[in-house]
């Protein structure tokens, strides 16, 4: 046993151990999101079966089962089940019965003893609409103008064919709001702000207001002409419904333009399923978000996160670069930048939130309002930069993750061999051209490291971002087709923040729960993504360098 | 050439006034009385010495005799040491190259220098011969295809690399890397090269060839050669300087210096008695 001691063998389990805990809570993560999350688009049976209420009477029930728990036949009695059992505990059921319109509540527990035969009858429908969330029920008719076209059984290839043309309507009609109506009044504001601007600086002659008044008479009349093909549209997606009978035995219409996609859970073979699930999983990842993000897809988010990460990196690696070279290669080495060191390393350990406040006291309402007041005196008293954007965020974050790049930086310098700036100075280079040809390209796995750790840390942050520019739901992206852009002065959507708000700001918890993990996994995804870029890249740099000592 | 480079004529050696016979080589680098200090330290004590031009100078002596650091006051390397401080003049060509006017990088090119270890850039091969070029501003390829063969045939490398100018320098052996090193140097067409142990990391063979190399170039370099291998100075050099604690001892010709010594310290350190 000494000898076992002695010959190290326990430092080897125990250093191992370390790194086999360290991989399993890795894999914890990524496989715990990815359980949760991505099973939520895959097409769950829905179950019809009777439920006897605390009156006696007995109701039918319509419904994903969700959950299942342990519970004390106690606690239900205590909440005025009557139930008839010797047993301490029992079962309940989370039952996703829909149809948030009816009942108000999407989800219900509902305890076993009290629940019928399980049913799966193959002619249930859900139904995925643009508003309420999800419907469950037996389809009853097809109508076109109120008049039933089909009925029964004719009722769902009916369905199918008028839903795709509903749906064409839909896109069509998305299209025109967001882009062309978009473009309209983008344009419409453009002459208004230029309009304000000519009135302050005294140079709005009458030529300059007719000119005007012409453009702006043409913004309207195409405003007017998408206003009129969009009622058309309207009109020609509310011509079919569908009615159907839903739990209790009420018969609801619903009009073909309201919904988003029909299926029959209980009649799909498992090829069904998969393309179902594949097509609702793209529609998460490109979509906007619907239903105060609960339903839809994260789009804005992802495309927010990214732009800022890449903003934030295009801002923090020159400056913290530059810094570095100047502590490392040109500052007398001395107590004076010690201390500067050592504050900067400080600043690393800063709580995020504080950069935040620090963020929307200076950049935001300081240099944004000055900003404003200087150049955009015709948007007043609406701000342009002096309120919180992805710009402002990008330069917080990239202050928050300045001190990463400088230490990886100063680091990568000081291992920059000497001999190999001896050899470069012995050539006759300067001290300036000896950092750029030589010294700089060497250090650049190091700035590389840093940059990686800063992209991952300004990714996950979403504490400072909160302040400075994240919303719940931004109406446009930072970047579209009017020009100039690149609107930097946006606000955007972070799916850090995005998690935060669908698991705890949304009045609809239980359906937004399997969300909150599927954005995880994105988020989780994104990061690595955007790291593996940097990672390659910095190989790649590495390579150049293999054989140099101590790279 | 009058006063900037005298016959070599009875030289007064060090400060232990040691002369050497008459000789006929003129003079590339005059040291006198150099003086150098390391913060309180005086690493370098009243050296006064004259190094004949086209011809091998070895360096010798125990280690921390202070011969690689008169060797790096020839291209001013030591200014890269903050507290390095240098009293005393070397003149080249007449000029004091500690003269506040004088331009370090311009005396850098015409006094090339090579390091102990082989230091090859993390560059092409050919980026690495072309490196003190490009600083100089020629970026016409023809012109710098010129130059980097000539280099590298001068270093004895081109036939090894000759079809592989774009691999990386450091994937050369250390040998190779050394000669790429000197071509780096000579590709800028100097008129000294300082060699600071050049050997010292090599194996024999390449050590053979380094010699013979050094050899070659002595036509058309001033060399200046620090090593610590006794033979090798005997083998290469034409004269040889012995150094210790910071003091110039004895410089003549090789074989005078090894065969008559005239001082008791160069004769113990020949023969090994100490160092």
């Amino acid at each position: 046993m000494r000898d076992w001691f002695k010959g190290g063998e326990p430092w080897i389990w125990m250093t191992a151990g370390a790194v086999a805990l360290s991989l399993v809570s890795v894999y914890a993560v990524l496989w715990m999101t990815a359980a949760q999350g991505l099973g939520h688009w895959w097409p769950k049976p829905l179950v019809e079966t009777t439920l006897t209420e605390a009156d006696g009477s007995v109701k039918r029930l319509i419904g994903e089962l969700r959950d299942k728990e342990e519970i004390s036949l106690h606690r239900l009695r205590e909440s005025g089940y009557d139930i008839k059992s010797d047993d301490q505990f029992t079962s309940r059921y989370l039952v996703k019965q829909g149809n948030r319109d009816v009942y108000g509540v999407d989800f219900k527990w509902v305890p076993t003893p009290l629940l019928g035969e399980f049913q799966y009858p193959r002619d249930v429908i859900s139904i995925e609409r643009h508003e309420w969330g999800s419907f469950f029920g037996h389809l009853k008719a097809v109508k076109e103008n109120g008049q039933v076209v089909a009925e029964g059984n004719a009722a769902w290839p009916e369905l199918e064919k008028r839903l795709a043309r509903s749906n064409k309507l839909f896109d069509e009609i998305l299209s025109i709001e967001k882009h062309d109506i978009g473009k309209v009044n983008y344009n419409l504001e453009r002459l208004r702000l230029k309009q304000r601007k000519l009135e302050l600086q005294g140079g709005l002659t009458e030529a300059a207001q007719a000119e005007i008044d012409q453009e702006r008479q043409i913004h309207e009349t195409e405003f007017a002409r998408l206003q009129a093909r969009l009622d058309g549209l309207r009109a020609q997606n509310a011509r079919d419904s569908l009615t159907a009978e839903i739990q209790d035995g009420q018969v609801i219409e619903i009009p073909f333009g309201k919904i988003a996609d029909v299926i029959k859970p209980n009649d799909m073979s498992v090829v069904q399923k998969i393309s179902h699930y594949l097509q609702k999983l793209s529609e998460f990842i490109v979509d906007d978000p619907r239903e105060a993000n609960t339903e839809g897809g994260i789009f804005p988010a992802i495309f927010g996160t990214v732009m800022m990460v890449l903003l934030m990196s295009a801002m923090v690696t020159p400056l913290g670069i530059m810094a570095a070279v100047y502590m490392r290669e040109y500052a007398k080495q001395g107590p004076l930048i010690q201390i500067i060191r050592i504050s900067v390393n400080n600043l690393a350990g800063v709580p995020s939130i504080v950069y935040g406040v620090f963020g929307l006291g200076f950049f935001v309402y300081f240099l944004g309002g000055n900003i404003d007041a200087l150049f955009f005196p015709e948007a007043h008293p609406a701000p342009v930069f002096g309120s919180p954007g992805i710009l402002w965020s990008s330069l917080t974050l990239a202050l928050l993750t300045l001190p990463v790049v400088i230490v990886a930086t100063e680091e990568g310098l000081s291992r920059v061999p000497r001999s190999i700036r001896e050899g470069s100075l012995a050539l006759g280079a300067t001290k300036a051209e000896t950092l750029w040809r030589t010294v700089l390209p060497i250090a650049s796995p190091a700035m590389m490291t840093g940059l990686i750790l800063a992209v991952a840390r300004a990714a996950g942050e979403v504490a400072p971002l909160m302040l400075v520019g994240v919303v719940k739901l931004a109406p446009s992206l930072p970047l579209d087709g009017n020009f100039p852009f690149l609107h930097l002065e946006r606000k955007f959507m972070h799916l850090g923040f995005h998690i935060y708000d669908v698991g705890f700001q949304s009045p609809n918890v239980e359906a937004a729960r399997p969300l909150v993990f599927a954005t995880s996994l994105l988020l989780v995804i994104i990061i690595i993504v955007l790291n593996m870029f940097a990672i390659r890249l910095r190989n790649r740099l590495r390579e150049r360098m293999r054989g140099l000592e101590s790279v | 050439m009058t006063e900037a480079s005298p016959k070599i004529h009875a030289i007064k050696l060090g400060d232990l006034g040691r002369t050497q016979t008459e000789d006929t080589d003129e003079v590339a680098i005059r040291v006198e009385n150099l003086d150098l200090y390391y913060g309180d330290a005086k690493a370098l004590k009243s050296v006064s010495m004259n190094l004949p031009k086209n011809r091998v100078t070895a360096f010798i002596g125990p280690s921390g005799c202070g011969k690689s650091t008169l060797l790096r006051c020839f291209n001013r390397m030591n200014d890269l040491v903050d507290i390095c401080r240098v009293d005393g003049k070397i003149l080249m060509e007449g000029k004091n190259i500690y003269d506040r006017d004088v331009n370090v990088a311009l005396l850098r090119r015409r006094v090339g220098m090579v390091f102990q270890k082989p230091n090859p850039f993390p560059k092409s091969i050919f980026e690495n011969v072309a490196y003190g070029l490009r600083i100089m501003g020629v970026n016409s390829r023809d012109t710098l295809d010129d130059a980097v063969e000539k280099a590298l045939r001068g270093a004895a490398l081109w036939n090894e690399v000759k079809d592989r100018l774009d691999q990386n320098g450091l994937s050369l052996s250390g040998g190779q890397q050394q000669r790429l090193v000197i071509a780096r140097a000579i590709a800028l067409e100097p008129d000294v090269l300082l060699l600071d142990e050049p050997a010292s990391a090599l194996d024999p063979i390449s050590t053979a060839k380094i010699e013979e190399l050094v050899n070659e170039m002595k036509d058309r370099y001033t060399i200046i050669i620090v090593t610590h291998n006794m033979q090798q100075a005997a083998r290469v050099s034409d004269y040889t300087a012995f150094m210790y604690m910071g003091e110039l001892v004895e410089i003549g010709r090789t074989n005078d210096v090894f065969l008559k010594p005239t001082v008791k310290q160069t004769e113990d350190y020949i023969t090994g008695r100490f160092g």
